[in-house]
């Protein structure tokens, strides 16, 4: 059975870009555990012969003519969401340098 | 349940014929929902909005125009969905203000045929739940019992049916969602095949799985939004074409005669309480009696489609969760030291702690050196459940069982063990993982609470099976 220890979880919220308390890590290290724990039953499941299925539908390479559409939505929209915006551009923190 | 609106298509034939306006239904609603805030399931109303509408269909009217099938109808959106211009959170801190800037494709349909957005339902947060006990915001009230969960994550949208604030409500079922909550609240909930009915502007959970469908309290009305909601999108390259027969169902007293009807036998067995069981025997007992061949089919994977959901659902919520990242919209951390500290400064304080569960396990099971034995192994299980599907579909028309091994838990029961939360979805996910249709339908009441029989069909099979649960309700 998986045990994941607090580096296990501190990991997993460093893959996952989640900042994470003292105490929420040891929380999340106990609970994590034990869902693990509940979905391992499916390493004894016999599955030879059996490919994945990645979706239900069937549906293979969906395409669409290359035209533009308009749905009447405008940029301007977008702009009432942004955290921070300069100049009519979103703005963020520095990333190289 | 006595209910102040008319079936949806009388209510629409009336503010078409101009006997009703629009607008009233719209008052009568908002009154109605401002009356029953003390059961938290609604999150915000979209009330500006919706009175403009309803003005712009009764001018419509008032010219001799078609203002369409579902004209002046009003209706309340799980807040999942993007409705443009509205408040859109999935009951999280994450989207907390979040203005959306464009639809999802049911509510641009909907609209388009003339019904009215008066709400946002109360959820789960990202759906992730089954009782709205992780909304970030609050709780939702069961309706017959408000010490108790709606159930979840469509709980705010089955409350809100329940309670009467509007004619039908939206809601979205990647593992049960929309079934289990219309089971503890006592409505009709619909989870259609998978791809029939579009994704586009609804929150992403589990993009192999997630499905939307109506709330409503009668199955007629279920069939006629699913008619207006239904179809191939361009947006949405996940949906497949719809059966070109419209959903409504005729008046067909011989469609139960006859049927071959298998009960699940794994979902009969040790784990359902024995109140629920005999609400379900009592509702296999009418069946028998109008003519339906009842036998008993056994899915020997059924077992497993639990653990499977549980891999499966948190490795796809993890990958479509990483979009909110602080940058263009949602919760931000304006004043992180560095761009690292601005992602997880957000997402650490923008999500809520089951939201941060699943994220971390689909991480850990797609992750280099888990994702065989898991994820893959999963989606291959997955094959196994769906080929037994399609054997026991030899066999029998339809399937049934019961929703929920429980009535509506107390609020507080579950909250604080993870793993008993999900088990509330053992009767639910296998559906969402074959993606075949399945209906919730209020089968009677015990101990004062709602208890839901459920109907499966085939995939692609909606129109009969809409067609069968017509008939089954009127003898329940």
């Amino acid at each position: 059975m998986s045990k994941l220890t607090k580096e296990d979880i501190l990991k997993l919220a460093r893959l996952a870009r989640l900042q994470l308390t003292e105490a929420e890590v040891d929380k999340y290290a106990v609970e994590l555990s034990e869902i693990l724990q509940y979905v391992e039953q499916l390493s004894s499941v016999d599955v030879t012969g059996l490919e994945p299925t990645n979706q239900v539908t069937g549906l293979v390479n969906v395409t669409r003519a290359d035209e533009i559409k308009s749905y009447g939505y405008s940029p301007l929209d977008l702009r009432k969401n942004l955290p921070s915006i300069e100049n009519d551009q979103i703005k963020v923190k520095r990333m190289i340098g | 349940m006595a209910s102040q609106w008319l079936p949806i298509d009388q209510l629409a034939a009336n503010v078409q014929s101009g006997n009703t306006k629009a607008q009233e239904l719209v008052e009568q609603a908002l009154t109605t929902i401002a009356s029953k805030t003390e059961y938290n399931a609604i999150i915000a109303t979209t009330e500006d909005r919706a009175r403009e509408r309803a003005a712009a269909i009764d001018a419509k009217v008032a010219k001799g125009e078609n203002a369409g099938r579902l004209a002046g109808v009003p209706f309340i959106a799980k807040d999942n969905f993007l409705v443009y211009g509205a408040e859109t959170t999935a009951a999280s801190n994450m989207l907390r203000g979040f203005v959306a800037p464009y639809q999802s494709s049911v509510i641009e349909k909907l609209e388009a045929e003339g019904a009215i957005c008066v709400a946002k339902a109360n959820l789960d947060a990202f759906a992730h739940g089954a009782s709205t006990e992780n909304s970030d915001f609050f709780t939702t009230k069961n309706p017959h019992d408000v010490t108790r969960v709606p159930g979840g994550s469509s709980g705010g949208s089955a409350a809100a049916v329940v309670l009467d604030l509007a004619p039908f409500a939206l809601g979205t079922d990647t593992g049960g969602s929309i079934r289990q909550p219309a089971s503890f609240s006592g409505c009709v909930g619909y989870k259609p095949t998978y791809g029939v009915v579009s994704r586009s502007g609804v929150v992403a959970m589990a993009s192999s799985t997630d499905v939307v469908g109506p709330l409503t309290r009668t199955v007629q009305d279920t069939a006629l939004v699913m008619d207006i909601i239904a179809g191939r999108d361009d947006l949405d390259s996940t949906t497949i074409e719809r059966e070109p027969a419209g959903y409504l169902v005729p008046n067909d007293a011989n469609s139960i005669k006859g049927q071959k009807i298998g009960i699940i036998k794994e979902y009969m067995g040790e784990g359902l309480s024995a109140n629920v069981k005999t609400v379900i025997q009592d509702a296999v007992a009418k069946l028998k009696a109008a003519g339906a061949e009842i036998v008993e089919v056994s899915l020997p994977s059924l077992p497993l489609a639990l653990a499977v959901y549980y891999i499966i659902c948190p490795a796809e919520l993890s990958s479509n969760l990483s979009r909110y990242d602080g940058q263009r919209y949602g919760h931000a951390n304006p004043d992180a030291a560095n761009l690292d500290d601005s992602y997880t400064g957000a997402r650490g304080t923008g999500f809520g702690k089951e939201a941060k569960r699943r994220i971390m396990i689909g991480t850990y099971v797609l992750s280099s050196g888990y994702y065989d034995a898991y994820y893959k192994k999963a989606q291959t299980v997955r094959t196994k459940l769906i080929q037994e599907f399609d054997q026991a579909f030899k066999e029998v028309n339809f399937m049934l069982g019961p929703v929920a091994p429980t009535t509506a838990f107390k609020i507080g029961e579950n909250a604080n063990d993870p793993l008993q939360m999900y088990l509330s979805d053992v009767m639910t996910v296998a559906a969402n993982l074959v993606g075949n249709p399945a209906i919730s339908l209020p089968a009677g009441i015990s101990n004062g609470l709602p208890v839901g029989l459920q109907l499966m069909a085939p995939q692609r099979a909606d129109r009969a099976l809409l067609t069968l649960a017509k008939q089954t309700e009127e003898l329940l």
